[in-house]
């Protein structure tokens, strides 16, 4: 909200500077946005009056004036402007003025020749003062101007313009008065009131009013005006305060309408009385019903939308906006005035519905004081009497009102306890009373009552907070920082999410942190669970649905970095993705990306690209120490042969593989990227380490080279070798894989390393014999191994 | 040939062998079992008993002049060789290490984790919620009803079925307090989301809420732990704040904290329009509304809640001056945070 402070200051002016005042409600939770001068500095320009204007002798643009600015001798001034005239008021700078200048730089006025013309000041446009209006020509100044005054005087131009960022709950200050309170009760200033004495009916012109949707439209007060003047304009000191609010003047009758609105709080409407067909209706919209409206769109109604109706159908969208067809116009001189109190919840949402937002909508959404309509429209009759004439039925008055809420509950000790200090109860009465809120009662109990203009206030809470707000936040002590007695419990074998990524970090991993939502057909492409999880009102198609799975994002980035000129990348991203809507669908995982060299290009080793197993190793140092398998599995997104699931303890717990062919050549990648994908709680999850005895004998070391079938995956062989070995192999692993000369086509050789350790003593020979051809023995049978010779 | 002689010869052979081997070989020409030393001795016996005891230490002193000079040799040879070996294995330590480097955090990691930390060290625990939340949990619950004029502060994303993505973080502090009765010291960092998107917003980014409930936990305990917060973010012992009344549907009263600028230290600059203020973190006294959501007694639980953004924070300690920034994920930029 915009204002003029010099019309605040006009209802209630502390001693305080303009950035005092500023501060003052900025602290007190009415945030003051920005203050702006109306008028850069200037000095020493004056309303003028142009006597005469002759051409100069020696130029064809130029005019040679003899200007009046009250001295006794007219001033002789060149001046090139096409609108300068005998008779004309406009302003005048003197000789030694400093005016703003271009890009604020001051410019001294001094006497000058032109073109052998002596001249003795300059005569101003708006620009050149660095005030809004016509930059065309000299100002053109009302004909009562008084020659000699000052022109910041005469236009009011030491003023600001104050703008205020309110919170919702404080529509009571959507308003001068509102504000004006609130200096009031801040700095103990005297409020002068807005004059709302009744004006009494000069004839007894009524207009019908009904209420059908009571409930949306407690209050409805209306009043006709006949034979206003057509040919009135709004006074320049309400045009004035009008643009300082940022509205333009439009026919003197919906000015004050407006002007009421900023002054007091109170939405009006006037509709022209001809235009009306029979009484006024406040009702629900009949489904299908159409309005022009006044900014010339034309809406659908639905049954939940409040009308102002007459027997033609429906006229206003109620509290909202005026339709096109009952407004007043340049030709109306019967009008029918309108101040209603809507309830918020009739109005909320209504205006955003139909892409509306307007003042009086900003105001009705956030609540107005329900009292305030009779006294809104004896403001409004007295201003339009005043300005375009014409005589005032009585008021008509529908509804039964809004009741006056029941007094507030309010204990001071509570207040202490809340705000954490000792405010002494006499202080908190008088911030309540100088906040216009009833007091009753003494003692632990208070009954507060608040008066209709603080709508807001409801609750017990609500009083605490205006004791604080007025008393000033900055008035609250600091405590110091209190630590928890009790030491946190922290689970031994639960890693933590940092630690996870410290480690991915030092593996040469980047982490990076990309949008939850991606394009639809990113989706379908990386997506192994779930359904699409599309948003309904996305910023673009390619942020269209929540994502299936970390991968799409990782490749995403990867591209991305790849056109800046990257050429190997290590990328993680730990964060959710969405199975479905439901609270426990939305797995936080952990997922990575590798292209490229499998290290950093160097001087020391032969470059090669990144594998499977490089990022296997990876994952294998994350997973670590938990039991984790790797299965081959199908992803939709990655190579079905270089594909595996992995399992923590037996339970599914993500994905690693190389990107499908299909998606390598879909996003015109050089390389093969290999992913991964694991879940982040499975990840954290794990036992503090539990002891087992260290073998007294060292152990004894015997490898085997097996030939097998080159599609036998390892895994199987080595489970099922661990599942039946002799309890005194301790270790079953491989360490090597050989294909080529001196082992069949198709086939491979498998090289295992296995320890065998008796805790007690030392083995004899034919006990690692019998152990080693036991495993020779599972592996021949099971997978058709024979041992290498 | 005289002791003399032997001596001089001596010592000119010795220096001559440029070898460990060979100085061994020129050591058996002196004091070898024909060596010219060992001849000397030989000759003694021919000499009477008095001459021998002259000739004899004569002879043994030229024998301890040799084996000196051969040590001091030996000792000259080996610390050459040492010298050329070392010569030899020398390297360019300048060259880079082999094997991969070590890569860096997300600037926003960076930033929650110290967040985090801060809050932990008196006693906040970590605490989580889904991001795809309910009206309940992300608007009824934190007393913003339907058409509240609060909701058009929150641009939301909408899902089928009436879901959204959360607004806030607020919606975990309601979750929690519903399965866990005060004492209650909780943070709750993460995503959200809201449905605006220009130079300075981005339709998701981090925050993170905080929430302390007990018997007596008051404003002054507010105002002292975020002021000490903000004073440790930022590593600076009198850092200015200010706390404005502000408006919050599920806090009251509710404040905006303001901390003095940091980049311009108070003086006025872009970051802070001039103001020597930046607006850094909502707070406020739990509303009993929300209390009431989820079970609380509000007549003997009261506590506070606040609200920060994540990326703001990173921009002013990192001097970040694009929010865009933190989604390109551009390596370049995030490198800078390692």
């Amino acid at each position: 909200m915009q204002f003029s402070e010099a019309w605040l200051r006009s209802l209630v002016n502390p001693a305080l500077n303009t950035q005092e005042l500023g501060h003052l409600l900025t602290m007190a939770g009415l945030e003051v946005e920005a203050i702006e001068s109306v008028a850069p500095a200037f000095n020493q320009v004056v309303v003028a009056e142009i006597l005469s204007a002759e051409k100069h002798p020696n130029a064809d643009r130029l005019q040679v004036c003899q200007v009046a600015v009250g001295g006794a001798e007219p001033l002789t001034i060149v001046c090139g402007a096409p609108n300068a005239r005998a008779g004309l008021k406009t302003a005048c700078a003197l000789v030694g003025a400093v005016l703003p200048g271009a890009q604020l730089q001051p410019l001294q006025i001094k006497q000058a020749k032109v073109r052998d013309v002596a001249s003795f000041g300059m005569l101003c446009s708006s620009k050149e003062l660095g005030i809004p209006g016509d930059a065309a020509g000299i100002m053109e100044l009302a004909a009562e101007a008084p020659v000699g005054q000052s022109l910041r005087q005469w236009l009011n131009l030491d003023d600001s313009l104050i703008t205020l960022k309110l919170t919702p709950n404080r529509g009571d200050c959507l308003s001068l008065a509102g504000i004006a309170r609130e200096v009031a009760a801040l700095t103990a200033t005297p409020l002068a009131p807005v004059d709302c004495a009744p004006v009494s009916a000069g004839g007894d012109a009524t207009h019908a009013i009904g209420i059908t949707a009571e409930a949306a439209c407690p209050r409805y007060c209306g009043r006709v005006i006949r034979g206003i003047d057509a040919a009135a304009s709004s006074p320049a000191w309400m045009v004035e305060r009008l643009e300082r609010s940022g509205l333009r003047p439009i026919h003197p009758v919906v000015d004050v309408t407006n002007y009421v609105l900023l002054e007091l709080g109170q939405p009006m409407h006037a509709f022209d009385l001809a235009k009306l067909q029979g009484g006024i209706q406040v009702r629900m919209g009949r489904a299908g019903e159409q309005l022009a409206l006044l900014n010339e769109q034309s809406i659908t109604l639905t049954e939940d939308a409040l009308v102002i109706a007459d027997d033609s159908g429906a006229l206003a969208l109620a509290g909202i906006m005026g339709g096109a067809g009952s407004a007043v116009s340049e030709a109306s001189v019967d009008i029918f005035l309108e101040a209603a109190h809507f309830d918020p919840d009739a109005i909320a949402g209504r205006a955003r519905c139909y892409g509306l937002s307007t003042d009086s909508s900003h105001r009705f959404e956030r609540g107005v004081d329900p009292q305030l309509p009779r006294r809104a429209m004896e403001r409004a009759t007295r201003l339009i009497l005043d300005i375009c004439g014409g005589e005032c039925g009585p008021i008509s008055e529908a509804g039964s009102g809004v009741a006056a809420p029941a007094a507030i509950d309010f204990r001071p000790a509570r207040v202490r306890r809340l705000l954490g200090f000792d405010l002494a109860d006499a202080t908190m009465r008088g911030i309540l009373q100088g906040l216009d809120l009833g007091v009753a009662g003494e003692g632990e109990t208070w009954a507060v009552s608040a008066p209709s203009h603080r709508f807001d206030i409801k609750g017990e809470v609500d009083l605490i907070e205006e004791i604080a707000r007025v008393h000033g936040y900055d008035a609250i002590p600091v405590a110091a920082p209190r630590g928890q007695a009790s030491l946190l419990p922290v689970e031994e074998g639960k890693r933590a999410q940092h630690d996870l990524k410290k480690l991915m970090v030092a593996r040469g991993y980047q982490e990076i942190i990309t949008y939850s939502f991606i394009s639809e057909d990113l989706d379908k492409d990386f997506r192994a669970t779930g359904e699409a999880l599309p948003l309904l009102n996305p910023i673009a198609s390619q942020m269209g649905v929540m994502r299936g799975s970390l991968m799409g994002g990782l490749v995403q980035t990867l591209k991305h970095n790849l056109n800046h000129g990257q050429e190997r990348l290590r990328l993680f991203e730990i964060g959710r993705a969405f199975h479905s809507a439901e609270a426990d669908a939305q797995p936080r995982l952990a997922a990575g990306l590798a292209y490229g060299a499998a290290h950093a290009e160097q001087w020391g080793e032969p470059t090669r690209g990144v594998d499977f197993f490089d990022i296997k190793a990876d994952v294998e140092a994350l997973l670590h120490p938990l039991p984790a398998q790797f299965e081959p599995a199908a992803h939709p997104a990655l190579h079905p042969g270089q594909c595996a699931r992995v399992s923590i303890a037996g339970q599914a717990a993500g994905w690693i593989g190389a990107l499908h062919p299909r998606l390598t050549q879909r996003h015109a990648l050089a390389k093969v990227p290999i992913l991964f994908e694991i879940d982040l709680a499975l990840l954290l999850s794990g036992q503090a380490p539990s002891y087992r005895g260290v073998p007294r004998l060292p152990a004894v070391r015997r490898d085997i080279a097996v030939v097998v079938d080159e599609k036998q995956p390892l895994a199987a062989m080595l489970a099922a070798v661990r599942a039946a070995m002799p309890p005194l192999v301790s270790d079953f692993s491989l360490f090597d894989v050989y294909q080529g000369q001196g082992v069949e086509s198709g086939k491979k050789s498998l090289a295992f390393k296995m320890l065998l350790q008796h805790t007690e003593k030392t083995l004899t020979e034919s006990e690692i014999d019998s152990a080693v051809q036991e495993i020779i023995g599972i592996l021949g049978n099971q997978f058709d191994a024979s041992l290498r010779r | 040939m005289n002791l003399d002689e032997i001596l001089k010869d001596a010592e000119r052979e010795f220096t001559a062998a440029g070898s460990l081997p060979i100085l061994d070989q020129v050591k058996a020409r002196y004091l070898g079992k024909s060596g010219a030393i060992t001849a000397q001795m030989k000759t003694l016996g021919t000499l009477s008993a008095e001459e021998r005891k002259a000739a004899g230490a004569r002879i043994n002193q030229v024998k301890d002049q040799v084996e000196t000079l051969l040590r001091d040799r030996r000792d000259a040879i080996q610390a050459a060789e040492l010298e050329r070996q070392l010569a030899a294995e020398s390297i360019d330590v300048t060259l880079p290490g082999r094997g991969d480097t070590v890569a860096g955090l997300h600037p926003v990691t960076r930033t929650m984790a110290r967040i985090e930390a801060l809050f932990s060290s008196i006693g906040f625990e970590v605490a989580d919620g889904p991001e795809i939340e309910t009206d309940f949990y992300n608007f009824t619950a934190l007393n913003i009803p339907e058409n509240h004029p609060a909701r058009a502060m929150h641009d939301t994303f909408y899902l089928e079925g009436g879901n959204l993505l959360r607004t806030h973080t607020s919606p975990v502090q309601v979750r929690y307090m519903q399965n866990q009765q005060p004492p209650i010291r909780i943070i709750a960092p993460g995503r959200v989301y809201r449905c605006d998107s220009d130079v300075t917003h981005t339709p998701m980014f981090h925050q993170v809420e905080g929430l302390w409930v007990d018997e007596s936990v008051s404003f002054a305990d507010l105002k002292g732990i975020l002021a000490d917060f903000m004073a440790r973010f930022f590593e600076r012992d009198n850092l200015p704040v200010r706390f404005r009344p502000s408006f919050f549907p599920f806090t009251e009263p509710s404040a905006e904290m303001d901390i003095g600028c940091v980049i311009c230290n108070g003086a006025g600059c872009r970051v802070c329009s001039h103001t020597g203020w930046l607006e850094v973190l909502g707070c406020g006294m739990v509303h009993p509304n929300v209390f009431g959501h989820v079970g609380i007694d509000t007549e003997r639980y009261q506590g506070f809640a606040f609200g920060l953004g994540v990326e703001r924070l990173a921009m002013l300690r990192y001097g970040v001056d694009d929010l865009r920034l933190f989604f390109e994920n551009d390596v370049r930029f995030l490198k800078q945070f390692a």
